[in-house]
């Protein structure tokens, strides 16, 4: 960000600053730019006008014409009862905070003993993770349902919590490169002090992570908050249903209700969009720094 | 204390030794039981079934052993190995989508009025779930509705468009856009970042040099993105191969759009076939991690070889340091690229 602003056109020789070409450059810059937000926006913003519609105006109208007003919310209560919306939004939190707990924990312990301590077995380990972040999800569920059908984890909350915690490779990853940027004479020093080594990682290392810490929450958390696949394999009854596949309800008889559906859509993307607002920076950082740095 | 026997800790103490041991113990524990549990038994059970005949409810002694009798359905059967055909169309799609990512990528990392703006209009897509993003596309694309009314408003008439999603001549490319529709901001902001972290003073040195922007672009921030990008398109490849979300929300596989996923998780979940879906996702893995070895030998090819690219001034400098990091690159790219899709 900072290099954007130190970047000024006024920088730049004068040659550059007022000829035909600087403009139509700037003209297409924005031209491009606009298409493409349009692009993104314009299947959402369809959603939005045509979930105030009434059903009567829904399938009266064309979708590209603007309700007759924008406080008709009877299909958002609609949806959201239906659905179960509220149920669902509960359950995405209490999954979403269980699994970055876990995760989180467990991650940078992991990565704690994987970065300090020299063991054997230490690189097969790391092997182990990076291998299994090569196989795709979707085909590993033909077994795991399987073994999940084993433990009886199947449709019970606690059930997918632990599965989804294991199936984290990406936080393990993030947190070792961090590691190895903090520095071992933090350690040896709290060692002198007679500190133990939960001591040295609750007081230092787990202080020290925050960074990364706040980078795997955002990347995990848009997974699991968004996650469709597993959580139809192995959430089956109404209650324990998810945001993501809460809006599956709206799938057969009311497939056509668009109106209805469109509603449900903007519900659950809701919590998505305000996440998306507060934390803009947070989550661009964290998409790079778990690509590039980690 | 128990622990003292093992070996291996080199200089610590005996008292700090036995610490160790507990703690590394302690805290791998959880991790590698998980992994155990939901990564190497369902693959090991998964090479396994791969060679039997059986359901999901079928008691292990009625599983019936047919060899490899699956794994030759999996090559002779036409709706099986023949659905990876599709995953053209996906690799198409992605490097479309990456060649987009870094153009708009590079015209926001310079100065753009609501630069910050574009590119959360753009990235926004990427945090709806799936299965929202099937819907609406489902309802963008409905015969008459929203995409064929602003082809309309262009001039287009409706006799002459296609049904976007049944007409099988284009219903691929259709779901192909969808996904660039959600992945382009996610991969453009992965740019945006390469590009910030190349250091700004060789920006301000080549503009005093009278280099323009093109030139910049080409001399500066290519070279010194190279890596991500050239692992991009490698993901892209191995992610085409797995294709499997834009199919199954929004059309299930219907009319020609059935990649290999999506048959195979037909034939696991709906006709319970557990053996031939096993075998099939045995091959694909096999397929994947090749690639995976291809990758890497590629990755130490271009890197023993780069020294002879055309680089400006202190891109060099850079690529030095772009090389340190490499390594970590590629790990870290795997992982999260996989995280992504």
């Amino acid at each position: 960000m900072a290099r954007g602003k130190t970047d000024v056109p006024s920088m730049a020789p004068i040659k550059e600053k007022r000829t035909v070409g600087y403009y139509v450059r700037g003209f297409l810059k924005y031209f491009v730019l606009i298409f493409f937000s349009l692009c993104a926006v314009v299947p959402l913003i369809s959603c939005i006008t045509t979930a105030f519609k009434t059903t009567d105006e829904y399938k009266a109208t064309s979708v590209m014409e603007l309700p007759e007003s924008f406080l008709n919310f009877s299909n958002f209560v609609k949806a959201f009862t239906t659905a179960n919306m509220g149920r669902a939004f509960i359950n995405s939190v209490i999954v979403m905070i269980c699994v970055l707990i876990v995760s989180v924990v467990i991650g940078t312990q992991l990565a704690y003993v994987l970065n300090r301590f020299k063991f054997p077995g230490n690189g097969f380990i790391r092997t182990l993770f990076l291998v299994a972040s090569l196989l795709p999800a979707v085909a590993m569920q033909v077994t795991v349902y399987n073994i999940m059908g084993d433990l009886r984890f199947i449709d019970h909350l606690y059930g997918y919590i632990i599965m989804s915690c294991g199936t984290d490779v990406i936080s393990i990853y993030i947190f070792i490169q961090f590691m190895e940027n903090i520095s071992v004479s933090l350690d040896e020093s709290a060692i002198v002090d007679g500190a133990s080594y939960w001591t040295i990682y609750w007081k230092i290392i787990l202080p020290l992570l925050k960074p990364a810490i706040v980078t795997a929450c955002i990347l995990k958390g848009v997974v699991i908050y968004n996650e469709y696949y597993a959580a139809n394999l192995y959430l089956i009854s109404p209650e324990i249903k998810t945001m993501a596949i809460s809006l599956y309800k709206f799938v057969g008889p009311m497939g056509s209700q668009y109106n209805l559906i469109c509603a449900g859509v903007i519900i659950s993307i809701i919590p998505a969009l305000i996440v998306f607002i507060c934390c803009q920076k947070q989550i661009y950082s964290g998409i790079t720094q778990g690509a590039v740095k980690g | 204390m128990a622990n003292k026997k093992q070996s291996g800790f080199g200089k610590w103490a005996s008292s700090r030794k036995g610490q160790q041991v507990i703690i590394c113990a302690a805290f791998a524990i959880i991790p590698l039981l998980l992994l155990l549990v939901f990564t190497y038994i369902p693959f090991g059970e998964m090479v396994k079934f791969s060679f039997y005949k059986m359901k999901y409810t079928t008691p292990v002694e009625k599983r019936e052993f047919v060899g490899l009798a699956n794994y030759i359905d999996v090559f002779t059967r036409k709706d099986c190995f023949g659905a990876l055909k599709l995953s053209l169309y996906y690799i198409v799609g992605a490097l479309v989508q990456l060649v987009l990512a870094l153009f708009l990528a590079t015209l926001l990392s310079f100065r753009v009025k609501g630069g910050n703006l574009f590119k959360g209009f753009i990235f926004f897509p990427y945090l709806i779930s799936g299965i929202a993003v099937g819907f609406i596309f489902k309802f963008f694309f409905t015969r008459g509705f929203v995409f064929d009314s602003i082809l309309q408003l262009c001039g287009f008439s409706l006799d002459n468009l296609p049904y976007w999603l049944k007409d099988q001549s284009v219903n691929n490319w259709t779901l192909v856009s969808t996904s660039v529709w959600r992945y382009l901001g996610q991969m453009m902001v992965l740019f945006i970042g390469a590009i910030m972290s190349v250091d700004a003073e060789l920006y301000e040195a080549a503009e005093l040099d009278g280099a323009n922007k093109f030139q910049q672009f080409r001399y500066i921030i290519l070279p010194s993105i190279k890596t991500i990008v050239t692992l991009n398109v490698i993901l892209a490849i191995t992610g085409s191969l797995s294709a499997f979300e834009q199919p199954f929300v929004i059309t299930t596989g219907a009319n020609g759009t059935g990649t290999y996923f999506i048959i195979m998780n037909k034939i696991a979940h709906t006709s319970q076939k557990v053996g031939l879906a096993s075998a099939m996702a045995v091959v694909l893995l096999l397929i994947i991690l090749i690639c995976a070895a291809l990758q890497k030998l590629f990755f130490e090819y271009i890197f023993k070889d780069s020294s002879s690219d055309d680089e400006s001034y202190k891109a060099k400098k850079l690529r030095k340091k772009q090389e340190r990091d490499t390594k970590k690159y590629m790990k870290q790219m795997a992982v999260s690229a996989k995280g992504g899709k």
